[in-house]
């Protein structure tokens, strides 16, 4: 592998400690990633040397500070391929960009006994927001549903369809089953019928090259944490033509071009979605992670993660009776497992014993859970910083766990 | 044996393991001993819900004293759940009251107790409180 990890390593200092008197093994990474020093010395700079308020000031560290911030949304428009800069909204993650796309596409578009179509391996993220629309506008949300191996029907989406269908909100990759759903040709699909879609990226983003014109999405939303970035940031890339017709979602300061008491009106785009000073430190330090893993080269980090993905899943089913729940052909490194009769919450807590960061619970994907009719599943979820030693040890806790039950 | 020499007997078996692996296995086999309780009680009436496991508690009085049973559908939760029915279960909804369950974080184990894991322990030793309430106000208004 011409992947050098011990290299890459040395960025992230978290990682070099232990943990219950053992060597950390971080195989948590599908709910954060960890940050690189080159992120972390970016919070420090400008919380240290620059911090000022942006898009107001006229003095110095205000305009280098808002130069730094705008600068971070040229670098995700570059991430993402997107064909212009005002495509990108930045966000507090990507709750909040489907929020806001659930808040104001559907305030203009979603009427009584309107349609909007998720799939059943939604992260809730992307399930809550859209079934508040369905009640506020009296519309029904319909289920695209996935087969026992984790790969989506999407045979069925012809079917689901209907006049009435507004918006189809899809994950790119699936939090639980790491499954990468065919978004390009459902997509496609939707968009026979005239039907917008936004993706959820919050799993695709850290892990596959994006390219929204070549997708053709109208709406993408990521979390800045998952991409070894800062908690609290986040994108939502819109085509413009729906930025441009959607209502505002927060009203506030940066948002407006003029207020009277009779009558505001909106800025232009993207700042028609940032209501209120936003975190710009987050956006900034963001981009720096982008620019760290667009350094390393997304495809070198996706085939690195592939091998790790393939080793553990060999290595894990040497064990007898563990299941794995999401054998798709086309998977990212997440691997969601039962061993034997032992129950989530006690694995992921003698893993935590030797040192182990896992994790277990119903995942923020209660369909999951209840297709497969279990209460939680143990989650293992990998990063390009993550080694096959490690792997060799999590799977050598496993047999060492499970001779205690 | 009343409430504190159960909590310092507890204290006192755990003392002698020096490794985690004999101090789980332990609960482990605390939680495989533990009388299931009756079906008909593990009803969402009697459940406490966590994001990670599930634990049914089930109470009734007998005389003045409370008496409780429980279950967990995880094995650690369930051997946890054992120590609070020991120290918790047959005293007066008073003793109760009076009562915190510190040998939890004696015994090196607080992690599980604290309000931010969702494992619905820490739910138990509440509901158990608001049982004892509830029943004190009841025996004092017969009074």
């Amino acid at each position: 592998m011409s992947f050098n990890y011990q290299d890459i390593r040395k960025n992230f200092p978290i990682l070099d400690q232990q943990v219950n008197k053992r060597p950390w093994v971080y195989f948590d990474n599908a709910a954060t990633a960890q940050r690189p020093i080159q992120v972390i010395e970016k919070i420090r700079e400008y919380s240290v040397l620059t911090n000022s308020n942006i898009h107001r000031g006229t003095h110095t560290h205000a305009i280098r500070t808002t130069e730094a911030y705008e600068n971070a949304r040229d670098i995700v428009r570059d991430f993402l391929h997107a064909k212009e800069r005002e495509e990108i909204i930045f966000t507090h993650g990507t709750t909040e960009s489907i929020n806001l796309v659930a808040r104001s596409f559907c305030e203009k578009y979603l009427n009584e006994g309107d349609e909007i179509i998720v799939s059943e391996m939604e992260h809730h993220a992307n399930i809550v927001p859209w079934q508040m629309a369905c009640e506020r506008h009296h519309a029904t949300l319909k289920v695209l549903p996935f087969a026992d191996d984790g790969t989506l029907k999407t045979e069925l989406l012809e079917s689901l369809i209907s006049d009435r269908t507004k918006i189809l909100a899809i994950t790119h990759v699936s939090n639980t089953l790491g499954t990468v759903n065919p978004i390009k040709e459902i997509i496609r699909i939707a968009h026979g019928h005239n039907i917008p879609v936004l993706v959820d990226g919050a799993q695709s983003a850290p892990h596959i090259i994006i390219d929204v014109q070549d997708l053709d999405c109208d709406f993408f939303a990521f979390s800045g944490h998952k991409i070894y970035g800062p908690t609290g940031i986040g994108v939502l890339f819109g085509k413009r033509f729906w930025l441009d017709a959607m209502p505002p979602f927060l009203g506030g300061g940066e948002m407006i071009d003029r207020v009277t008491f009779k009558k505001t009106t909106y800025n232009e785009l993207p700042h028609k979605f940032e209501a209120g000073t936003p975190h710009y430190v987050g956006a900034i330090a963001m981009g720096s992670a982008i620019k760290f893993i667009q350094n390393i080269g997304i495809e070198k980090i996706a085939s690195y993660e592939h091998h790790l993905l393939s080793y553990a899943t060999d290595q894990m089913k040497t064990l007898e009776n563990l299941k794995i729940f999401g054998e798709s052909q086309n998977k990212t490194g997440v691997i969601c497992f039962q061993l034997d009769q032992i129950h989530p919450f006690d694995l992921g807590t003698l893993l935590d014993q030797l040192g182990i960061a896992v994790r277990t619970g119903r995942l923020c994907a209660d369909p999951v859970m209840d297709h497969f009719g279990v209460t939680a599943m143990t989650r293992a979820s990998f990063a390009f910083y993550n080694t096959a030693e490690e792997i060799d040890s999590f799977v050598a806790a496993l047999k060492r766990i499970r001779v205690m039950f | 044996m009343n409430i504190e020499a159960t909590q310092q007997a507890i204290i006192a078996d755990f003392s002698a393991f020096d490794d985690w692996m004999d101090k789980y296995t332990y609960l482990i086999e605390l939680g495989n001993e533990l009388e299931p309780i009756d079906a008909s009680y593990k009803i969402d009436q009697n459940l406490i819900r966590g994001c990670q496991s599930r634990v049914w508690l089930q109470q009734k009085l007998e005389g003045d004293l409370l008496i409780f049973e429980a279950e967990s559908d995880a094995l650690i939760v369930k051997g946890l759940v054992a120590l609070l029915l020991k120290v918790f279960s047959g005293r007066t909804p008073q003793e109760i009251l009076d009562a915190e369950p510190y040998f939890i974080d004696e015994i090196g184990l607080r992690q599980h107790l604290s309000p931010t894991r969702s494992n619905g322990l820490m739910a138990m030793v509440k509901q158990i409180k608001l049982y004892a309430l509830a029943y004190k106000q009841i025996a004092s208004q017969k009074k």
